[in-house]
C-alpha cells in the first residue's frame, strides 16, 4: 500500500513517514497541496492513503482535500487531516470538505496506528 | 495499592529518560496499575518489591518492558474495537428482543478513566434497535481519583486521538479550554460508584451486560475463581459478560461457557447453571 505526506513541514514528514513505513506503507511525500496535486496526476495509480496538514503555503490541506474529492480517479483515496487545528468546527469543516479522519498534533504512533485501523488501512484492521 | 515515593521516583525518572513522557505527581495510580502484571509475571508480592529488585538489577529487557507499560497501552476509546462491533451488532439486538420493559442495565468494573463506560454509551445510541430505550450504567473502579477524573468526563488532546473517531468526537464533545469534556447527555447516563472487586458486591440489581476486561489478570485464581461466581450472581440468566481477550473463565469457573459474538465472544452462564441464580 502507498500513502501520501502532505505537510511543508520536513520534520513532520519524516516522523509521520517513519509510523507509516513500519505499518508497511510505501511512502511519498509532497511539501504542499498543489505539489501533492501534481504528484497525484504523474502516478500510474492513486495512493491508498493521504495524510494532510492543514496550514501549508501554495495550496493549504483543506483546498486539497476538496479537489481531490472532486476527482472521480481519485475517489478511493483514504484522507486523513493531521493538523494542530484542534477546533470542533475545523473537524467538521474537514469532515464535510470529505476526510475521512482527523488527526490532532501532536500524537503518539499509536494513536496514528488506531486511527489506521479505524480506516480499515492495518493488515488487523476490523474497522469499528 | 500505593506505590511508594521512592519506587515511584525511580519508574519516573526511567519513563522519562526511555520516552520523554512525564509522569506528574497523582500518577502513582496509573504507576501502580499498570506495573501491577509485570511484578506478578516476575514473582514479586508487589511493585514496589518488583521496582526494587530493577533497579539494583537494571536488566535492559525489563527497564523496557516497564516504559512500554506505561507508554504504549493507555486506555483507549472503543478499545480493541471488536467488542463494540459485538455490542452494537450482535449483543444489543438480541437483548433488545427480549426485553419488553425497553431497559437495558449494564455495568463496567474497573472502569479506570471512564472511556470505557462512555465508549458503550455512545455504542447504545448507534444502535438503531435501542432507540429511545434506557440504558442504565453503573461504571465501578477502586480509585477516587479515577473515579472523580471519570464523573467530570474531560480529556486531553492526547486522550481523545486515542481510537476515536472524528465524526464521534465532534458528535459526542465539546471543547474546555485545551481539553475536551464528554455531552453531558452522555455524563449523565453513567453513575458512577466506588467498587473493590474483591469484597462482596453492595447491593447493584441485576445486570444484562457485564463489561470486566483486563482486570482479573491483577488477581490469583482464587480471586478470579471468587469475582466470577459473584458477577454471576448479579447477571441476569440470559447476560453477557465481555472479558479482556487474555483473559477466560475456562478452568476458572466453568459455571460460563465462550459463546462467540461477531469476531468477538461473549461469556455467558451455561444453561444448567442458571437455575441457580434465578
Amino acid at each position: 500500500m502507498r500513502a501520501l505526506i502532505v505537510d511543508d513541514s520536513r520534520a513532520m514528514r519524516r516522523i509521520v513517514g517513519r509510523i507509516l513505513g513500519d505499518a508497511g506503507f510505501e511512502v511519498l511525500e509532497a511539501g504542499d497541496g498543489q505539489q501533492a496535486l501534481d504528484l497525484l496526476e504523474g502516478l500510474d495509480g492513486p495512493p491508498e492513503l493521504a495524510c494532510v496538514d492543514w496550514n501549508m503555503p501554495v495550496m493549504d490541506g483543506l483546498t486539497f482535500i476538496t479537489e481531490v474529492r472532486n476527482r472521480p480517479q481519485w475517489r478511493a483515496i483514504t484522507l486523513m487531516m493531521v493538523t494542530t487545528e484542534s477546533e470542533s468546527d475545523r473537524i467538521v469543516r474537514a469532515l464535510a470538505a470529505g476526510a475521512h479522519e482527523y488527526l490532532i498534533k501532536p500524537f503518539t504512533g499509536e494513536a496514528m496506528l488506531e486511527k489506521l485501523d479505524l480506516l480499515g488501512l492495518l493488515p488487523t484492521s476490523t474497522g469499528v | 495499592m500505593t506505590i511508594s515515593p521512592q519506587a515511584f521516583t525511580f519508574v519516573r525518572e526511567l519513563v522519562r529518560a526511555e520516552s520523554a513522557i512525564v509522569l506528574d505527581t497523582g500518577k502513582e495510580y496509573l504507576v501502580e496499575s499498570r506495573l501491577v502484571p509485570l511484578a506478578r509475571a516476575a514473582g514479586h508480592p508487589d511493585v514496589d518489591a518488583y521496582v526494587a529488585d530493577l533497579s539494583k538489577r537494571r536488566t535492559p529487557a525489563a527497564m523496557k518492558q516497564v516504559v512500554e507499560a506505561l507508554t504504549t497501552n493507555e486506555t483507549s476509546w472503543f478499545r480493541d474495537a471488536d467488542p463494540f462491533t459485538a455490542l452494537r451488532q450482535n449483543v444489543f439486538p438480541a437483548l433488545a428482543k427480549t426485553r419488553s420493559n425497553r431497559t437495558l442495565r449494564i455495568w463496567a468494573g474497573a472502569c479506570s478513566s471512564g472511556q470505557e463506560p462512555y465508549s458503550i454509551i455512545m455504542t447504545a445510541l448507534d444502535t438503531p434497535e435501542l432507540a429511545g430505550w434506557k440504558i442504565e450504567l453503573v461504571a465501578t473502579d477502586l480509585s477516587e481519583e479515577m473515579l472523580t477524573r471519570s464523573r467530570k468526563g474531560e480529556y486531553s488532546q492526547l486522550e481523545v486521538n486515542r481510537g476515536l473517531p472524528a465524526t464521534t468526537l465532534v458528535r459526542h464533545f465539546e471543547r474546555a479550554g485545551l481539553n475536551w469534556r464528554i455531552n453531558q447527555s452522555i455524563r449523565e447516563r453513567v453513575e458512577f460508584r466506588s467498587l473493590n472487586l474483591t469484597r462482596p458486591f453492595p447491593p447493584m440489581g441485576r445486570f444484562d451486560i457485564v463489561f470486566l476486561r483486563n482486570v482479573l489478570i491483577y488477581f490469583d485464581l482464587p480471586t478470579k475463581r471468587d469475582v466470577l461466581k459473584r458477577v454471576r450472581q448479579v447477571m441476569a440468566p440470559d447476560g453477557h459478560l465481555f472479558l479482556g481477550a487474555a483473559e477466560m473463565t475456562m478452568g476458572v469457573d466453568d459455571a460460563w461457557e465462550r459463546v462467540p459474538a461477531g469476531r468477538s465472544s461473549v461469556y455467558r452462564i451455561r444453561e444448567e447453571q442458571r437455575t441457580c441464580v434465578l
